[in-house]
């Protein structure tokens, strides 16, 4: 039933809160690993269970991490930022509160630049992102009516980056979440990792009569942690909620869990009572000063962000805006498709041909065997090789895709390939002549029927000839010598 | 302030306390009698007065450098733990 | 030999005589504890096994000659302080079965000085309380009159020091914890400033106030033992990173020109004429000793009991909610779901005056009430706090009366929770502004001790300690031991 585009007469409001877990070695407030996977609660100090007694204390490299996304989205780093506690009972959170920041958010005021399908762009507010730690997890499987608390995920800390309900659809919502996506993995605070729940999202969704000043009421989704999952539930929710207004209903505002199997949302029943968190300022921390010198070290320790590399790669090598898009996506795809293109001289023809190949064939195979750029076995050298050889017709660009294959399998440079399977393109005019030839002596009723008038046969010769120099001919060349030899 | 049984009955279930009917009208009396008594803070003059969370004033908060130290102590940090399978401390059947 | 009545530097002086043993200086003091305790009840868990090791091992450091001034000191921990392997209740039904498995910085900086734990003292649940009747375990009895309260929360380690069952104990104050059991038993105590001792391993009551402190016989002892807790600790973000003076050899120096500011709040709001009385005297040897006396006025203090009673319970509500029944403490019998897991392991977990403190605290912070509640006692914690700032312009150090009467019958003020409160009128201004206070006997009133309380800038705990010192060598309150312990 979901459709991508709201129906008519209605329009949708999609604010997403983002939690990104930040890459740091210790939690935000304990000396525990982070690491994913290990054994239950062996990654669980006294801090991060909650011991009585215990106190935390807070790890700078997270400060610096919110300092680096805050400076990188154009927002205003608080020049003194408070921790609070969030009090609420759930086995998961072993204080009973959850340390976070309320009324003094480490950054606030930021904003990133959606494309849009008709290429144009759109200004995405973020509201603020803040600092806290993570929850543990509730297992239930394999116990009867019980469920095991694991808490070694408690203490991770996370950067909660808030928008402002700015978006409108819900491909607006993973195209906004896709540019998050890409920029914490740029100023390496966050793997991305959406599996493992490093990266994953909250969506507020209303609907509200075109033209109407007033806010729909919402429903936040909870906890979506893939894109398509995203795109899905928000469309699920879209439609729900304006089938509920239609229906003259009044929509509920509640916390809702996106199912996937079911491809719906439903109310959470642990949300069901309302919360009254009574937030404090936590009195076993004291506030965060961040001094501009410390500012402007995080800010010399800026990459160049994913919206500057996208316009240089118009700029410089006349790409058209979304194909620079995919390419900046992540740094690594990034700086492989400029390897490859500095080994190619850096013209723009090359860049471009480097930019199709790039996007296409070697993404498609990433995709395919599930490998990073670090673990293909073709390198960005072996790539601009490859692409040589098509720009000076050594082969043709069909054949470079079974030598592609054939790198990609054996690790091989393309000449190597190209060698020894024979596949050097024909150039030689008296072997494509003497090819042409051949093909005109052993089929003399086409031939006949050709220069009786029958020009479609044209494309059959062109089979003959490929067939008999088994493919190698230069295509071009190969075109221009039959038609000649055929003329009556 | 006076509160009433539902008042308090309803601050008991968010702070997570079982409170017997007999308890009930005592804390009913000493909960509104407490918020009485702290009602005397409305005559103090707070405009314009900062808020103070901290007697440290003036101090920051410290940063600690992200590095891991702790080592897996499950064995003994569950040894308190009034109910533990396979490593995990359990609890009645938590419903999302 | 009565090694009860000496102080901490003659009781090490015997040590590097050789005059006992480590091991016979505990000996006898866990002989004094096992006559005592019954009827004092002051003890929670004594720890002979515990007690006689770290005695061989202070005894093994003295043969060594490396024996430090606190080498084989016999001494008791405030049930609060986590001590790994040790059962750690915090006078609680909540953490009756709760045996912590680390040391609070407090036990382990003290264990590291070489002195010799002999156990853990009563005191009221979760330190919240004034009599020490709150305490799951029984209440504490004054040893100076079985009858009466030895005030709290700290009151077991106070009875402690009183009836010389250890030469020295731990304490907390959160609101007046230590001073007002110290005045109340006739032993001193001081609380330092808020961030001078660590509170990693200290069970949390309110956070912004709780703050360790020692309970022993004098001002002298009180310097030693502090010297030891003190100083920065990196498990605790609101430890001060500060170098820690030396406590003793400031003991010496002279009230003359010293200017004391005498608080005329202190003196209204309930004083007990007679109390009164003493404490005027105490206030007049003081000016005997050449300090200048200059009256004081902080017209908000009065307000440092409301503003507590939010701040305090709004903290401790938040503070408690860890005990949830799922990875330590009581847990119920059969819940049958998550909610009546909560319910109920809480609800029979905790005694009637941490239920009434939780469920103030969860109403002031509550949706609607926090402006009104929690966010005006803040700033009301700022104007007393400014007000002592600015008498501390003025002054060197306050002094006035550490508990508005002396020890009180058992059972008295249990039924009134205001009254009960209102014994910490004089001392919880020095927890809402984070001051180092100190309580040292100074009288009686019908037989019963009287605390003098001097307050002092923050980090001022040499000069709080050398004035209680100098004011102990002209009087002899200190020495005096009620008769059935003496």
């Amino acid at each position: 039933m979901a459709s991508t585009a709201a129906r008519d007469g209605w329009e949708v409001v999609i604010g997403l809160e983002i939690h990104a877990q930040l890459a740091t070695k210790s939690k935000i407030f304990s000396a525990s690993a982070t690491a994913y996977g290990a054994a239950p609660n062996s990654q669980a100090s006294l801090v991060d269970l909650g011991y009585p007694g215990v106190l935390p204390v807070l790890n700078g490299e997270v400060v610096r991490m919110a300092v680096k996304f805050g400076l990188a989205t154009g927002a205003t780093i608080a020049p003194r930022s408070v921790f609070a506690r969030k009090n609420y009972f759930y086995p998961d959170l072993p204080k009973g509160y959850q340390i976070s920041q309320y009324e003094r958010p480490i950054v606030e005021d930021g904003s990133l630049e959606i494309l849009l399908d008709d290429g144009s762009r759109k200004t995405i507010g973020i509201t603020r992102a803040h600092l806290e730690e993570d929850a543990g997890k509730s297992l239930h499987e394999g116990l009867a009516n019980a469920s095991g608390i694991d808490l070694n995920r408690a203490g991770t800390p996370l950067l909660e980056i808030v928008s402002e309900p700015d978006l409108r659809s819900a491909k607006e919502a993973v195209a906004y979440m896709k540019k998050v996506h890409t920029l914490v993995r740029y100023l390496e605070i966050c793997d991305g990792n959406m599996q493992e729940g490093s990266f994953r999202c909250d969506a507020n969704v209303s609907v509200r009569k075109l033209g109407a000043a007033k806010l729909g009421t919402r429903c936040e989704i909870k906890n979506v942690n893939s894109f398509r999952y995203v795109e899905k539930a928000i469309n699920y929710e879209i439609e729900r909620q304006i089938d509920v207004l239609d229906g003259g209903g009044v929509i509920k505002q509640e916390t809702r869990l996106y199912d996937s199997a079911k491809d719906e949302t439903r109310p959470m029943r642990s949300k069901e009572e309302a919360n009254d968190y009574r937030y404090f300022p936590d009195p076993d921390l004291l506030p965060v000063d961040i001094e501009p010198a410390f500012i402007a070290a995080v800010q010399g320790s800026l990459p160049e962000l994913p919206d500057d590399k996208a316009a240089r790669f118009v700029r410089a090598y006349g790409l058209v805006a979304y194909d620079a898009l995919v390419l900046t996506a992540s740094r690594e795809l990034a700086d492989f498709y400029e390897a490859v293109v500095r080994a190619l001289g850096g013209e723009t023809a090359a860049a471009k041909l480097a930019a199709n190949w790039v996007m296409g064939d070697f993404s498609a195979f990433l995709n395919r065997d599930g490998l990073e750029i670090a673990t293909a076995r073709v390198s960005a050298g072996h790539l601009a090789g490859l692409l040589v050889r098509i720009l000076d017709a050594t082969i043709s660009g069909k054949i470079a895709k079974d030598v592609f294959e054939a790198m990609w399998a054996e690790g091989a440079e393309a000449d190597v390939v190209i060698a020894a399977k024979g596949l050097r393109q024909i150039t030689d005019v008296s072997a494509i002549e003497a090819a042409i030839e051949a093909v005109m002596a052993a089929n003399p009723a086409q031939l006949a029927d050709y220069r009786a008038g029958k020009d479609k046969l044209f494309g059959f010769f062109v089979g003959q000839a490929m067939k008999a120099t088994q493919g190698k001919a230069n295509p071009a060349q190969l075109n221009e010598l039959l038609k000649k030899k055929l003329a009556p | 302030m006076s509160l009433t049984r539902t008042d308090v009955e309803g601050i008991a279930r968010l702070a997570r306390l079982e409170i017997t009917e007999t308890e009930l009208p005592v804390y009913v009396e000493s909960l509104s009698k407490i918020l009485s008594f702290i009602e005397q803070l409305n005559s103090a003059d707070t405009a314009s007065v900062e808020p103070m969370a901290h007697p440290l004033q003036g101090e920051v908060q410290r940063l600690r450098p992200d590095v891991v130290t702790e080592t897996d102590q499950r064995q003994k940090y569950q040894s308190n733990a009034p109910q533990v399978v396979a490593g995990l401390y359990l609890v009645p059947r938590v419903i999302e | 030999m009565s090694l009860h009545t000496r102080s901490v530097a003659e009781l090490a002086a015997g040590l590097a005589a050789k005059e006992y043993s480590a091991v016979e200086l505990t000996e006898y003091f866990l002989a004094r504890i096992g006559a005592a305790n019954p009827a004092l009840n002051a003890f929670v868990t004594v720890t002979p096994e515990r007690a006689l090791a770290d005695a061989r091992r202070a005894d093994a450091t003295l043969a060594a000659g490396k024996a430090g001034p606190l080498t084989g000191i016999p001494l008791a921990h405030k049930d609060i302080f986590c001590t790994d392997g040790i059962r750690t209740a915090c006078g609680s039904r909540m953490l009756d079965n709760f045996i912590a498995p680390y040391d609070a910085t407090v036990v382990e900086r003290l264990a590291a000085a070489g002195t010799v734990m002999l156990g853990k003292t009563n005191m009221d649940e979760f330190a919240m309380g004034s009599s020490n009747e709150t305490s799951f375990y029984g209440p504490v009895k004054n040893p100076w009159d079985l009858r009466k309260v030895p005030g709290g929360s700290s009151g077991g380690s106070a009875a402690t020091v009183a009836a010389r069952l250890a030469p020295v104990a731990t304490g907390t104050d959160t609101g007046g914890s230590i001073r007002q059991p110290a005045a109340l038993a006739g032993v001193s105590g001081i609380k330092p400033t808020y961030g001078r001792v660590s509170r990693h391993g200290m069970i949390a009551f309110a956070s912004s106030l709780d703050q360790a402190g020692i309970l022993a016989p004098s001002a002298a002892d009180c310097a030693r033992l502090l010297g030891a807790m003190a100083g920065f600790d990196p498990r605790d973000s609101t430890s001060v990173d500060r170098p820690v003076p030396d406590y003793v050899a400031g003991l010496g120096a002279s009230l003359k020109g010293v200017r004391i500011g005498i608080v005329k709040e202190f003196f209204e709001h309930g004083l007990d004429a007679a109390n009164g009385a003493v404490i005027h005297a105490a206030i007049d040897e003081l000016a005997k000793l050449g300090a200048t006396l200059v009256d004081i006025s902080c017209p908000n203090l009065p307000l440092s009991v409301p503003t507590y009673y939010v701040v305090a319970p709004a903290e401790c509500s938040s503070n408690l909610s860890r005990f949830d029944g799922v990875r330590f403490g009581h847990r119920c019998k059969d819940p049958k779901d998550l909610l009546d897991l909560y319910l109920r392991s809480r609800g029979e977990g905790f005694g009637p005056e941490v239920k009434r403190r939780v469920m103030t605290g969860t109403y002031v912070l509550s949706a609607g009430y926090y402006d009104a509640y929690y966010l005006r006692a803040q700033k009301v914690r700022t104007l007393i706090t400014n007000e002592f700032r600015a008498a501390f312009a003025q002054v060197d150090l306050l002094a006035g009366p550490t508990s508005p009467t002396p020890a009180f019958d058992l059972g008295a003020k249990m039924d009134d929770p205001i009254t009960m409160y209102l014994n910490d009128i004089y001392t919880i201004g020095a927890n809402l502004a984070g001051l180092p206070a100190m309580s040292v006997p100074c009288g009686f009133v019908g037989g019963l001790p009287v605390g003098l309380q001097l307050l002092g800038p923050h980090f001022g705990e040499s000069q709080v300690l050398a004035a209680g010192h100098a004011y102990q060598g002209v009087t002899d309150f200190h020495r005096r031991m009620p008769a059935s312990y003496a």
